[in-house]
């Protein structure tokens, strides 16, 4: 099969592959602060699991409007990633992603979460983010 | 319920969620490396990809990776959990160094004192931001009664 001239562009182009991360890094911030207001709002799992088994854990996980919100949004960054990784090298797309999303998701946590993100968690939201950026580059 | 000392299991739940994300993820990359570019023109190339072997080894682990990590967010913030996934990046990297005896050059090794570091600093602090009304089963049980009163 031909690879057309478009995608070969794509590939080279630094403002396409910045597009393409960033589109997983808004959809997976969009939707790991959506699931974890979902399973926040469900409360603790295993205590649910307890009280009324697996079936009752998972039903209860399923009848949480704002657990599909979050799925639709990882989907989505589900399919960016694997758009992307047909582009680009996984060591460029896994730690400028991930990185980037550690520290999207401790500004999001603690502005719609309410989280406490203290300083020993910026600290530590900084140095897993230089350290994923060391670590697959 | 204070969560300030996790569980054995809880512990658990925390390592699966760093283990599978990243060998999931080297999954999918394996199997869309080898497949020929996709344009945006053909989206249904990227369906037709979630059907091969490496693909569907990629997913299954990122399903057990899901199911770990919802429950993990069920009993401690999203700051906490997160760092955890990174820890992961750090087995693999350690696996390739002692089990397949790839070379880790010093950026590599810098990368992973980094994120240990940053994980094992966040682990130090509480799991769960402690709420002013913290929810607990009797409340759990009450709060309906009272919504329906004011809403009367």
């Amino acid at each position: 099969m031909t690879i057309p001239a478009t995608t070969l562009a794509l590939t080279t182009n630094p403002w396409t592959a910045a597009a393409m991360i960033a589109a997983i890094v808004l959809a997976s911030t969009a939707g790991e602060v959506l699931t974890a207001a979902a399973m926040k709002s469900i409360g603790d799992l295993d205590v649910i699991r307890a009280r009324s088994g697996l079936t009752g854990a998972i039903r209860a996980v399923l009848t949480c409007p704002l657990f599909f919100a979050g799925v639709f949004f990882l989907a989505a960054a589900f399919f960016s990633l694997l758009f992307a990784l047909n582009h680009l090298n996984l060591s460029l797309v896994a730690p400028a992603s991930a990185s980037l999303t550690l520290v999207t998701n401790a500004v999001a946590g603690k502005i719609f979460l309410k989280e406490n993100v203290d300083r020993r968690r910026w600290v530590s939201a900084g140095l897993v983010c230089v350290g994923v950026y060391l670590l697959a580059h | 319920m204070a969560h300030d000392k996790l569980l054995p299991r809880q512990y658990l739940i925390l390592g699966l969620v760093s283990l599978c994300a990243p060998l999931g993820d080297s999954c999918l990359a394996r199997g869309m490396s080898a497949m020929p570019a996709i344009s945006l023109a053909h989206p249904g190339a990227l369906v037709a990809a979630v059907f091969t072997p490496w693909i569907v080894a990629g997913i299954a682990l990122l399903i057990g990776f899901f199911a770990s990590y919802l429950t993990a967010l069920s009993w401690a913030d999203l700051t906490f959990v997160l760092p955890a996934t990174a820890l992961g990046n750090v087995i693999v990297a350690l696996i390739s160094r002692f089990w397949l005896h790839e070379s880790i050059s010093i950026e590599r090794w810098a990368g992973i004192v980094l994120i240990t570091l940053g994980v094992g600093f966040v682990a130090q602090g509480p799991a769960l931001t402690e709420r002013p009304a913290p929810i607990d089963e009797e409340q759990q049980l009450e709060e309906p009664v009272a919504t329906e009163a004011q809403t009367r």
